[in-house]
């Protein structure tokens, strides 16, 4: 990030739904995140994206492969422990040539408070490139959505599975009760 | 109980373009195909877990066609929590079938937790579905059949089978030819 970045341009979440938009994506599946707050909040208020919370990352993963059969496309969105419920699941679109486009917001990157976030977190780019996804890695919040942009286009365009992975550090850290820095 | 081929057949009869059904792995998958194989039939050979929210992504995305989830006991328990999405969502056009015959079949027919206490039906109504039925008795399967063909949704019936094993009647298994022909079946 550099000071030449302006309020309104760092605004990541605005971007990333404005691509939503540009896309023509018409589901989200999601757990929350602390990260994934404001652009969840803006995604609902959008008409026509229906926003679906599941139990379960995986379950995200099989209802954006149900989505493309019925020809819609889908964002799966969660932060960085729930790459850890989905490798299986990812079997789906790999075996089944269908695109994916997942946002997964980081956790357990230098500064992480909880460090039972650390091991899932580190282990991100090794599931995901196991699983056969690629990982686009995103640290300027000017670039979440253009980043957003190119890989749905990449992925509902050449049946692609692709991740963009936004660093802890675009998001801003979780503390608990004072502790560590103030949610972003 | 009932004979799993026959309720499948009679889940699937006189089906048209308006059908889109998702087979979870396994048996449920072997008795959609011999129940007549279907270009608008999605079979899965693994993603345990995966038909319901696989047909919830459908629902969503087609909500002028019926959409009908067909599996088995130990698929459903393996993704209980995606009852909970279908439940807070109430898709119209979305019905969930459990073939329920206590086993894992495709392993050997190990017991599932389905035989030692967990009602899936009920399970389904705590998670918010508001249409939900167990049925067991072949006298009771056209109201079963109509719940999941007809009924305003989300639908869950689990249908109580019989453990007896069937003939082998395998769907295709390349993953993108069956995704290709749903989706040009479906003009999508």
């Amino acid at each position: 990030m550099t000071d030449s970045v302006s309020p309104a341009a760092a605004d990541w979440s605005a971007d990333a739904v404005a691509a939503l938009r540009a896309l023509d994506v018409r589901q989200v599946a999601y757990v929350p995140d602390a990260g994934l707050t404001r652009f969840l909040e803006l995604a609902a208020a959008e008409d026509g994206i229906a926003m679906i919370s599941v139990a379960t990352e995986e379950d995200a993963i099989a209802q954006c492969c149900g989505a493309w059969l019925g020809g819609q496309r889908a964002l799966a969105a969660m932060q960085s422990s729930g790459v850890g419920n989905i490798p299986n699941m990812l079997s789906l679109p790999r075996v089944c040539g269908m695109p994916l486009l997942m946002l997964v917001t980081m956790r357990g990157e230098p500064g992480e408070t909880n460090p039972w976030q650390k091991s899932t977190g580190r282990a991100v780019p090794a599931l995901l490139d196991a699983m056969g996804v690629e990982l686009r890695r995103v640290e300027d919040p000017a670039g979440a959505g253009s980043a957003l942009a190119a890989a749905g286009a990449d992925a509902f365009e050449e049946d692609r599975r692709i991740c963009v992975q936004l660093a802890q550090s675009l998001i801003g850290f979780k503390g608990f009760h004072g502790e560590g820095e103030s949610d972003a | 109980m009932l004979d799993r081929r026959a309720a499948v057949r009679a889940l699937l009869n006189n089906r048209g373009g308006d059908l889109l059904v998702v087979a979870g792995l396994g048996a449920p998958a072997w008795d959609c195909t011999a129940a007549g194989d279907h270009d608008l039939t999605f079979p899965l050979w693994g993603a345990m877990g995966g038909a319901v929210p696989i047909g919830l992504g459908l629902a969503i995305a087609q909500p002028d066609k019926r959409v009908l989830v067909v599996t088995g006991d130990g698929e459903m328990l393996m993704g209980l929590g995606s009852l909970t999405a279908v439940g807070a969502h109430k898709p119209a056009n979305l019905a969930i079938v459990v073939l329920d015959n206590e086993r894992y079949g495709e392993t050997g027919m190990q017991r599932t937790n389905t035989g030692r206490g967990t009602n899936l039906a009920a399970v389904a109504k705590a998670s918010g579905i508001p249409v939900v039925a167990t049925v067991g008795s072949p006298a009771r399967l056209g109201e079963a059949v109509s719940l999941a063909r007809s009924a305003r949704g989300p639908v869950f019936v689990t249908l109580k089978i019989e453990s007896a094993m069937h003939d082998l009647v395998l769907p295709p298994r390349d993953g993108v030819q069956l995704t290709g022909r749903f989706r040009t079946a479906l003009g999508v």
